[in-house]
């Protein structure tokens, strides 16, 4: 048993890894998708919801393996982490888009209006008034979405990627316990988790008092 | 290697067959969620405490780690301790206790929001806890929570492709079947994703429907 103990520590960081570079990639897609969907320009907020409505009404790991599996055939020829960064990215992104568009629009429409009143362009409303208390008001719920990610970068273990629930996966081969190393997987998966969820948790106590 | 997608309905009945599958497996798996959760939700707050902390100790694994993970437990890791499921049977197991335990949050949070007064006005008609649990309450409080619970079962439906991995037939492997034949992996799982998205929409408008009969009925 302890001899695994290095590879799933290993295991635990790239785990990291791929939820923070999935994380990244989900913001910026979800603030892309959101000022799309909340465009005055028609064509725009067509292509987000169609891009939410696909992305969120089938299921991620068919994105991954469209991705990694058929990108080559369209000539997209990517290793399996890159493959499996990117398709998770762009799904949570798709979910980040509504949290973030919810967020903006439960923005009281006062503010918007008496903003606009004493003079402010559309765009000094958005960044000066709305944005600051939309961004309070998404911390708790883009933590759900970031939370859902961490476990979702266990769809990558049917690619090969080697996380925590491949690397559990390779070691029952080896020592037929696969309570043992799925519990051990586990085990890191909710550390990972409790630790973003207290940064979240403080994050959002920090945005509210002020 | 361009895309061809003529060879996809040739594999039309094998994607349709799989596609069963996943409605069946949804389905059960739904069912399972919808009465664990709320077993879950009662348990955990009415039950004692020898009951009640292995039920939170539970719902607090499952959803601190991933659904994969919990398939390969209960799918590999049972065989360990001589308990040797069917694939089909470990998935519905795996995807309803999840689920359960997301339902079991909702009812939980909505048992405690059902008035006291309803607890209390039932329990001077003479019921017992049980029974004014039984007849009063969850009833309510279930009701309060179909639409997010709805959500659940559109999470689930699509977190059922991940039983493929431990070997059922439904759609994903379905069309890796297919792909194993063909070669051909972006026009079989763009076909995938397309049945499923079909799925998708026709469950959104299932669960509209019922939502809005609740809404009637109140």
């Amino acid at each position: 048993m302890l001899r695994v103990y290095p590879f799933f520590l290993e295991a635990a960081l790239l785990t990291i890894q791929l939820s923070v570079l999935t994380c990244i990639l989900g913001l910026a897609c979800g603030a892309l998708g959101a000022s799309m969907r909340l465009s005055r320009l028609a064509p725009l907020r067509w292509i987000a919801a169609t891009y939410v409505s696909l992305f969120r009404g089938t299921p991620a790991l068919i994105q991954v393996f469209i991705l990694y599996f058929g990108g080559p055939q369209i000539g997209i020829n990517l290793d399996a982490f890159t493959a499996g960064t990117i398709a998770l990215g762009v799904n949570i992104g798709a979910y980040m888009t509504e949290t973030i568009r919810g967020a903006i629009l439960s923005v009281d429409k006062g503010q918007t209006e008496a903003a606009r009143t004493l003079g402010m362009s559309r765009w000094e409303t958005m960044r000066k008034v709305v944005l600051p208390q939309a961004a309070r008001m998404m911390i708790r719920p883009l933590g759900v979405n970031i939370n859902a990610l961490i476990k979702g970068t266990a769809l990558l273990a049917p690619i090969s990627v080697l996380e925590l629930t491949q690397t559990a996966q390779r070691f029952i081969g080896s020592t037929y316990k696969p309570f043992e190393m799925f519990l051990l997987a586990g085990i890191l998966y909710m550390s990972i988790i409790y630790v973003v969820g207290h940064g979240i948790n403080w994050l959002d106590r920090r945005a509210r008092i002020t | 290697m361009g895309l061809d997608f003529s060879v996809v309905p040739s594999y039309f009945d094998t994607l349709l067959l799989g596609m069963g599958w996943t409605i069946a497996i949804t389905i059960s798996a739904g069912i399972l969620s919808f009465f664990g959760g709320i077993v879950f939700a009662v348990t955990a707050l009415y039950g004692h405490w020898l009951i009640r902390l292995p039920v939170r100790l539970f719902a607090w694994l499952f959803m601190g780690t991933p659904l994969l993970l919990q398939l390969f437990l209960i799918y590999f890791g049972l065989i360990q301790v001589g308990i040797d499921l069917p694939a089909f049977v470990a998935g519905v197991i795996g995807l309803g206790l999840h689920f359960a335990v997301y339902n079991s949050e909702l009812i939980q949070a909505s048992i405690l929001a059902v008035d006291k007064g309803q607890y209390e006005g039932a329990r001077t008609l003479g019921l017992s806890r049980g029974q004014t649990l039984r007849r009063i309450v969850i009833p309510q409080a279930v009701h309060a929570v179909i639409p997010p619970m709805g959500n659940n079962m559109i999470a689930l439906l699509k977190d059922s492709a991940l039983v493929s991995v431990i070997g059922v037939m439904e759609l994903t492997l379905a069309s890796q079947q297919a792909i194993s034949r063909t070669y051909r992996p972006f026009e079989f799982y763009l076909a995938a994703a397309f049945l499923y998205y079909v799925i998708n929409l026709a469950l959104e408008a299932g669960l509209r429907r019922l939502e809005r009969r609740i809404a009637a009925s109140r």
